[in-house]
């Protein structure tokens, strides 16, 4: 008896039936008024570059300066400025090294704090105070702070990388956290575990390898935000390359250059290498 | 021995999930909590453990009042009850010997938990454990490396290492295969009867109830309409729990079983 009602439904005239369907649109439902607005925002795109001020000469002389630096780039020289650019080098690395340590090791409390289903309300609000402040600063800003506070010099650049590294770490963890698969670590609150087993067991297997392949991940933008920093004195590779283009050194600068992207390369293979092994 | 006296749920959300439930367990009773989806069934089993909240209403097991405990009390009394869920609810990174292991976590400490260094006697009834449920060559496998069936037999290796006094089992053969399913549930009722162990299994499959279990009781929107023993689960009573339905190919199919 189902089976036959079902034959005349589908046997009924089909033609009967609309044959268009269009999308209702998202966000204006007014077909005037959503042109007058893209027309508004094309014509406010179009004064604005009007008073963008270009200066031509200066243009025809950072273009040629450009050609210089590139041929610089394309002629690296490794060997006069070796001593500087070692000492940066080890310097940048250091400073890289020591700050994702300090910072990923601060960012775990942090993160767990901030992750609404694990941490009590009030911890929650002060962990996600904190995440904010460290993301709301941007790393030359911290720079330029704890350069003024502490001197020029590598100190000051670790400082800022630890900071960053803690808003950065913890706000990615404490998201993991909170999408975490909840039966798991509901059955081990079944079993009468203590808060702090309840982390072990049943959070921490299920967040590892993601922080693992972050923590990686902040080692190598650290190392590269390490060579921005040192340009307003927070030392490292940064500092070297900003003397040698200060000094119209673009073939020491192209070395130091090659030397940030072959680092950035080595950091980027061993990562995926780490990371499935974490799995 | 459990007792459920006038406990009543309702949600943050207005949703009244449990309406004045009464019941006890004596120990070695093995119930089947049956009715349909929505009845309130996860939730009855839940307040038991208090992982939800009951609104209104006492539990006690033995002589400690469950409802009303402080959380540390809560730790003690929820190691005294061993829960197996759907869909098993191991910790999937961690190996079969550590999911059985943290049965244990409301007895260690936190550092003995840490560095997985249980007592050896601890370590020696998870291994009897894996053995009696048939894993005991898994104990070092990762727990998302096992099937179905063989990962629901470490769920339940894992309660029975809390020496429970009562477990509450959430569907255990909803995401199995028949023949798995009957399986599981001959063990579930084998190792509740070699423990005098009283135990709540919330089913859907009725016939499964009926074969397995030696009282049932019938949940509909969130009250018992039905509560006695296999045999009285007539069509009529069916009617009451699940609506209208025809109910006679249920009957053939179990009395084929
Ligand atoms: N966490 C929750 N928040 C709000 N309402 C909930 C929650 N959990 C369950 N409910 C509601 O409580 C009622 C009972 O749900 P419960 O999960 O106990 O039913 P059930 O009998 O276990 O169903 P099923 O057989 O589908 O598992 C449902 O109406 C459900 O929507
Ligand atoms: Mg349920």
């Amino acid at each position: 008896m189902h089976a036959s009602s079902k034959t005349t439904n589908t046997h009924a005239d089909i033609s009967a039936y609309p044959s268009h369907w269009k999308r209702p649109p998202v966000f204006i439902q007014r077909a005037w008024l959503r042109w007058a607005i893209g027309l508004a925002a094309l014509l406010w795109f179009v004064l604005a570059l009007g008073t963008i001020e270009v200066n031509w000469t200066r243009v025809a002389e950072g273009l040629e300066r450009g050609w210089r630096f590139i041929k610089g780039f394309l002629t690296p020289d490794f060997t006069t400025r070796w001593s500087d650019i070692s000492k940066g080098l080890i310097e940048s690395l250091t400073m890289t090294l020591t700050s994702t340590v300090v910072g990923v090791l601060l960012s775990v409390p942090v993160g767990i704090g901030a992750a609404r289903n694990v941490a009590p309300k009030a911890v929650y609000y002060v962990c996600r105070s904190i995440i904010a402040v460290s993301r709301s600063l941007q790393e030359i800003i911290i720079a330029i702070l704890f350069v003024t506070m502490f001197g020029f010099g590598p100190f000051a650049g670790f400082l800022t990388l630890s900071f960053a590294t803690i808003g950065f770490m913890a706000k990615l963890l404490a998201e993991d956290i909170e999408d975490i698969d909840e039966k798991q670590s509901e059955a081990i609150r079944a079993t009468g575990a203590s808060w702090l087993q309840l982390i072990n067991y049943g959070v921490q297997p299920q967040v590892m390898p993601r922080l693992i392949g972050l923590s990686l991940y902040r080692l190598d933008i650290n190392f590269r935000e390490s060579a921005v920093i040192g340009i307003v004195g927070a030392g490292g590779i940064g500092a070297t390359l900003n003397t040698a283009i200060d000094r119209y050194e673009f073939d020491s600068a192209g070395a130091i250059l090659i030397i940030i992207i072959a680092v950035v390369m080595v950091a980027e293979y061993s990562s995926g290498y780490v990371r499935r092994w974490a799995q | 021995m459990l007792s459920v006296s006038n406990v009543s749920k309702t949600y943050a959300a207005g949703d009244k999930a449990l309406d004045d439930v009464s019941f006890t367990i004596p120990s070695g009773q093995v119930v089947g909590l049956i009715g349909p989806s929505g009845a309130g069934k996860s939730t009855l089993i839940r307040c038991v453990n208090r992982l939800v909240e009951p609104s209104s209403g006492t539990i006690t097991l033995g002589d400690t009042p469950i409802t009303g405990l402080s959380a540390g009390e809560l730790r003690a009394v929820r190691r005294r009850i061993g829960m197996i869920f759907q869909e098993y609810a191991l910790v999937e990174r961690l190996t079969v010997m550590e999911n059985v292991l943290s049965g244990r976590l409301g007895y260690v400490s936190f550092w003995r938990s840490l560095l997985r260094r249980y007592p050896s006697t601890d370590v020696q009834k998870a291994y009897a454990l894996l053995d009696r449920v048939g894993l005991i060559d898994h104990a070092s496998k990762r727990a998302d490396a096992l099937s179905g069936g063989q990962r629901q037999r470490v769920g339940i290796a894992r309660a029975l290492e809390q020496d429970p006094e009562l477990l509450l089992i959430d569907e255990p053969t909803a995401s199995l295969d028949p023949k798995t399913s009957r399986q599981i549930m001959r063990l579930l009722i084998e190792i509740c009867n070699e423990r005098q162990l009283p135990a709540i299994i919330n089913i859907h499959d009725v016939v499964l109830a009926r074969q397995f279990t030696e009282r049932i009781i019938g949940l509909q929107a969130g009250r018992i309409v039905f509560d006695g023993p296999p045999s009285e689960l007539n069509e009529t009573v069916l009617t009451k729990i699940y609506g209208e339905e025809d109910w006679t190919t249920l009957d053939n199919e179990s009395e084929a079983a």
